[in-house]
């Protein structure tokens, strides 16, 4: 096990290289700079800036002082936000977004694994269907429609909760945010959760453990949920690193200081630095996931071994 | 899990495939839920098909007098106008012509690159696996923004751009959740008899683990529906997604949420409409999988 | 939170929530204990930055606005007031300003002298400060000359101290407007004492020093920024509010939403498809004026046909601007029949098309009379794409527009771009008919009109360059005859006019919301609301 986690650390270094290469340059082939806006910049003003954060540099030399940069925590200045370095914007904005996208995620897990399990025990029945069908209105309603409704109603209609608003993530600031992007999740892990339960509880292993007399109950938690949890846990793995990165709907609406804003807004920005520093916290992220999901798998399923 | 070819079967192309369709369609045609899902979503489809022959106004139409009117049977507006005084029943229509087939469309795309890839990846395993995935760390971890304005850049803005870029991201959690599986099925036994028995290893994925997987992989293939039909939104707002006067659903409810209190039927019906589509998908990848579950039989 | 409707509202929240597990801890958050008035703002957007001279954002200069104040500044109706100055004189040839310092001083006590001003002016407009808007100072004598690196002593440029209290500052040409120009972030004092202190950082809170009505108190990133009243600022017994926060609130519907629901006290610029509801709810909260800014068609008159001024000509007539302004957008614009806005400074009546007042059937008729003339017809439609960045508003005149000009056989095709990809097109020229908009930076025509002229460079989209347009605009630059410069560039202006290089749609208008416990808020043409004059009234 620590000799797997250790060859996938050292994998990364090259794969995180590979995705800082690709990103950059990808982000400079777009059309468009920074500088550019409705009201354009007289030449002479564009080239003052463009000096001053060594924009006019050749392109594989600001690579390489990036890449120095980075490799010295770095990330470099915001080129829109221009009173914060990249570093200090990730920084003050994660802790929103992790705490936002991780408690969702966790409520989403939580319900939507127990929402699946219930549905595929009475599989066809009337509760299965109204079960699924409750899940489904989480994927059924988008987040840009359903986060509008719940302020609506929650917040101007019946004045329970602050319409938006961080309040230093106090409970009821994150509670309409965490049920909005909880919901689609619930959705996609009760369904998974359903289908592949169905198929445990009819394997050999569990009939076996039936047949041994075991509590249904027994059967259910020990046995079958295990196996079942396989393909759930796959997608949780991306999923996770998607939630905790933050939603730029989300935290537009409700106004959350994460990072979610910065992965769309900064490359319409064109804000090149704070890009790399999001798509980095991301690959982070995904590499991170995606490794504990593999170690996982061999919890679930002894038969697979960490290659 | 059991196994299809445990209970000794599964030949694709031959007699026993063809009888397994046949059992599952039997089957699927038991499932209460699928058959009316089946029968919605073959209504909805045939409305936006046959959508210039059910109203009177053509599709880009300008009704001046008539700006964000509610529903209004007279002048046979039965969704009421947008904000450009054009009949949005029309509109709804055609943008479900272009959700469907961007939704379908894509998803098929992201299954067939998914689930070859995550059935290659996971079955051969070692380095082999660690660098298909990695691969798939890299493609996740890539801006996707950029990635649409440089296709556009590139090659223009053609309709079929949207399933690249659609199915360029979409397939990569088919791939993992694929993987997963095959890591978990390659072990047992039926695959190692297969190999013993010299079975090449592009036939054991064909035959003998892709079919043991399609479980998870239809549930989430209907669920990749409604993603792919809101990523067509944000291409729309990029410039890659469709031109006006064509629509979407994803652009309508977009647009539909901004007016919510002042004109909410330019949500409603778009939603409705939406949601009838994924609850119908849903409940036919549900049937799907039931049927095609072999220990059921 | 402002000092009474919490408490009204949190009674009501009691009740609301009365019964709830939540109940108790909503009553003590929303009870607590209210001492100062403060005045909560949905800004549209987050700050690029605190430093006046790496700033050009609208939703900036009303935080700035609190905190600095320059030579001149505004009064609650946005007219030129003194600020740092206490009074001035002006050369008989408009070309050099002595200002006499205001006794006052920088928010950590140390006084404000003319020094601050010569250092500040010379900063901006140093290349390596490497400011956006230094160009908006071109008029102080060698200020474009350092900005481009030509001369590199700043000490050349025409400001210079007198003494403490005296600053002079010289001109290129006399620019009546000049006045009003300093009182633009651009012209801002900025603290040398602690730039040289703490560099870079000397916009954090803590370090940052203005001689405005407020100081920063802190600034969280995409949450908040928070002023506090500055009781140094000269006239802090006439400021009302003790402190200040500006949401960044770049989602402008749930603004809205956190306006009705008590939490903002004032939002500016709502979204427009909100109007009909709100002219039905929130009547008098809602603030519709006039703003100093044109939306337009811009065309690329490089590119045939465009070239030919009968294609420009008839796609600018047959667009009907009243359906645009009362069907489609509701909010109040104007029809635009001339690039100035009306009562831009002292302009008086713009210089509008000949055909303002000819009825639109018959401008259709003589729009298709131009265009077959031009060689277009139902054989040969004109065909060609009508760009604009992702907005609903700019799709929603697009759409509108599009179905105008199909009346003539026009074939305009819907292009839309996300707004960096439209606006480098434009400058690449890489486009046919496109959208733009230009709100005005200072209250002067020549703000609006220099766009046309030749040599504008990059902000001149239709590349229009017309001898007679750009020797008018020359000549009005020099002239120090208010009378005389407002007939040249009148002059000036017919003549775009005649030429359509740029077709005008509306003028633009500003959309806030103010709550009714605001007092003191007075509508005006440059949408500026100095919270000094503002308070909270029960």
């Amino acid at each position: 096990m620590i000799a797997f986690v250790a060859r996938r650390v050292l994998i990364a270094i090259p794969t995180m290289l590979v995705i800082i290469t690709i990103a950059f340059f990808m982000m400079r082939v777009a059309p468009g700079g920074p500088f550019d806006q409705e009201r354009q910049l007289t030449p002479q003003i564009e080239k003052n800036i463009l000096a001053a954060y060594d924009l006019d540099q050749p392109l594989p030399l600001q690579y390489v002082r990036y890449l120095t940069g980075v490799l010295q925590g770095d990330f470099g200045p915001s080129f829109k936000y221009r009173d914060f370095t990249v570093t200090e914007l990730l920084l003050t904005g994660f802790p929103p977004s992790l705490k936002v996208g991780g408690l969702a995620m966790l409520l989403a897990i939580a319900i939507g694994i127990a929402l699946g399990t219930i549905a595929a025990l009475r599989q066809n029945s009337a509760l299965d269907h109204a079960v699924m069908a409750t899940a489904m209105t989480g994927i059924a309603i988008p987040n840009f429609v359903m986060a509008p409704l719940l302020t609506l109603v929650f917040g101007v209609f019946l004045g329970w909760l602050p319409v938006a608003g961080w309040g230093g993530g106090a409970l009821r600031n994150i509670l309409l945010p965490v049920i909005a992007l909880a919901l689609p999740q619930i959705a996609y892990i009760a369904r998974l959760t359903r289908a592949s339960m169905i198929e445990t509880l009819g394997a050999n292993f569990i009939r076996t453990a039936r047949a041994k007399g075991l509590r249904e109950q027994i059967v259910v938690t020990r046995h079958a949920l295990k196996g079942a949890l396989l393909p759930v846990v796959s997608y949780l793995g991306p999923a996770s690193a998607q939630l905790i990165s933050g939603s730029l709907v989300i935290e537009q609406i409700f106004g959350i200081p994460g990072i979610g804003r910065y992965f769309i807004q900064g490359a319409l920005n064109r804000d090149y630095t704070l890009v790399m520093g999001t798509v980095i916290v991301y690959a982070l992220l995904i590499l991170i996931l995606n490794l504990i999901v593999d170690i996982l798998y061999g919890y679930l399923d002894p038969k697979v071994k960490p290659s | 899990m059991s196994s299809r070819a445990e209970l000794g079967q599964v030949e694709p192309g031959g007699a026993a495939a063809r009888s397994l369709a046949q059992d599952a369609w039997r089957r699927l045609r038991q499932n209460k839920a699928a058959m009316v899902s089946m029968a919605i979503l073959a209504v909805i489809a045939l409305l936006a098909i046959a959508a210039p022959l059910l109203s009177p106004h053509p599709l880009g139409e300008v009704y001046w007098d008539r700006i964000q009117m509610p529903p209004d049977f007279e002048n046979a507006h039965w969704f009421g106008t947008d904000g450009n005084g054009r009949d949005l029943f029309i509109r709804t229509l055609y943008g479900g012509r272009i959700s469907l087939m961007v939704g379908i469309l894509a998803t098929l795309v992201s299954l067939v690159i998914g689930v070859s890839y995550g059935a290659i990846a996971g079955y051969v395993g070692g380095r082999v696996d660690d660098l298909m995935m990695r691969i798939v760390d890299i493609i996740y971890a890539l801006p996707f923004t950029f990635f649409v304005i440089i296709l556009m850049v590139v090659f223009g803005r053609q309709i079929f751009l949207i399933f690249v870029a659609i199915g360029a991201v979409e397939w990569l959690t088919m791939a993992r959740i694929v993987r997963g599986q095959t890591l978990s099925i390659k072990n047992r036994e039926f695959v190692e008899a297969a190999r013993a028995a010299g079975v090449s290893s592009a036939a054991i994925i064909r035959r003998h683990i892709v079919p043991n997987l399609l479980g998870p992989v239809v549930v989430y293939m209907t669920l990749t529906i409604p993603q792919v039909i809101l990523l067509e939104s944000l291409l729309s707002f990029l410039g890659l997604g469709v031109q006006e006067p064509l629509t979407s659903w994803g652009v309508l409810i977009s647009e539909g949420a901004e007016t919510m209190e002042a004109a909410p039927w330019m949500l409603i019906f778009p939603a409705i409409l939406l949601a009838l589509t994924l609850f119908s998908f849903n409940f036919i990848g549900d049937g799907l999988r039931d049927a095609l579950d072999p220990k059921d039989r | 939170m402002t000092t009474h409707s919490p408490s009204r509202r949190a009674r009501s929240l009691c009740r609301a929530a009365a019964g709830l597990l939540t109940a108790t801890a909503i009553c003590l958050l929303a009870a607590a204990p209210l001492s100062a008035a403060e005045l909560r703002i949905a800004n549209s957007g987050e700050p690029d930055s605190l430093d006046p001279h790496h700033t050009s954002g609208i939703w900036e200069s009303r935080i700035l606005r609190d905190m600095f104040m320059g030579l001149t500044t505004e009064a609650a109706d946005a007219s030129v007031i003194p600020g740092a100055a206490e009074s001035w004189t002006v050369s008989d040839d408009g070309l050099a300003y002595t200002f006499i310092i205001r006794d006052h001083a920088w928010s950590d006590g140390t006084p404000v002298t003319a020094d601050d001003f010569v250092y500040s002016l010379q900063r901006i407009l140093l290349p390596e400060t490497a400011a956006e808007y230094a160009s908006l100072l071109y008029t102080i004598k060698n200020a474009k000359a350092l900005n481009e690196g030509t001369i590199t002593d700043a000490g050349e440029l025409g400001v210079k101290a007198i003494d403490a209290k005296t600053l002079e500052i010289t001109l290129e040409y006399p620019a009546p407007y000049f006045l009003e120009l300093l009182t633009h972030q651009t012209a801002y004092p900025v603290p040398r004492h602690k730039i040289e202190e703490f560099g870079d950082d000397w916009i954090k809170a803590g370090n940052l020093v203005g001689n405005g009505a407020y100081v920063l108190e802190e600034w969280v990133p995409n949450t908040h920024v928070k002023l506090v009243k500055d009781e140094t600022f000269y006239d802090a017994a006439n400021v009302a509010i003790d402190s200040i926060v500006f949401y960044p609130a770049e989602e402008r519907n749930a603004a809205t939403k956190q306006f009705r629901a008590g939490e903002i006290d004032i939002q500016f610029d709502f979204a427009s498809e909100q109007i009909d509801w709100l002219k039905e709810n929130l009547p008098d909260e809602t603030r519709i004026s006039p703003w100093l800014g044109s939306y337009y068609y811009t065309i690329n008159t490089t590119k045939p046909p465009f070239d030919d001024v009968r294609v420009r000509q008839a796609l600018a007539m047959s667009i009907d601007r009243a359906a645009i302004t009362d069907k489609v957008l509701k909010t109040g614009e104007l029809p635009g029949y001339s690039f100035v806005p009306p009562n831009a400074g002292k302009y008086g009546e713009p210089a509008y098309v000949d055909w303002k007042d000819t009825p639109y059937e018959q401008r259709v008729q003589q729009a298709k009379d131009l265009l077959a003339e031009a060689g277009f017809g139902p054989d040969r439609p004109l065909e060609f794409q009508l760009r604009y960045n992702t907005s609903e508003n700019h799709k929603k005149i697009a759409i509108a527009v599009a179905a105008m000009w199909k009346q003539l056989g026009v074939q305009a095709e819907l292009f839309n771009a996300e707004v960096k990809v439209h606006y480098n097109d434009l400058q690449e020229g890489n486009f046919e008919v496109a959208r733009a908009g230009w709100i005005a930076d200072y209250n002067d025509p020549q703000n609006f009109l220099y766009l046309m002229e030749g040599d504008t460079g990059a902000n001149n989209y239709s590349r229009f360059d017309n001898a007679d347009y750009n020797d008018f605009m020359n000549q009005s630059d020099v002239e120090t005859d208010p009378a005389k410069r407002n007939e040249l560039m009148h002059q000036a202006e017919a003549i775009a006019m005649a030429e359509m290089p740029n077709i005008p749609i509306y003028y633009y208008v500003s959309k806030n919301l103010v709550a009714k416990q605001v007092a003191g808020w007075v509508d005006n043409t440059a949408d500026k609301h100095p919270s000094r004059y503002l308070s909270i009234v029960e």
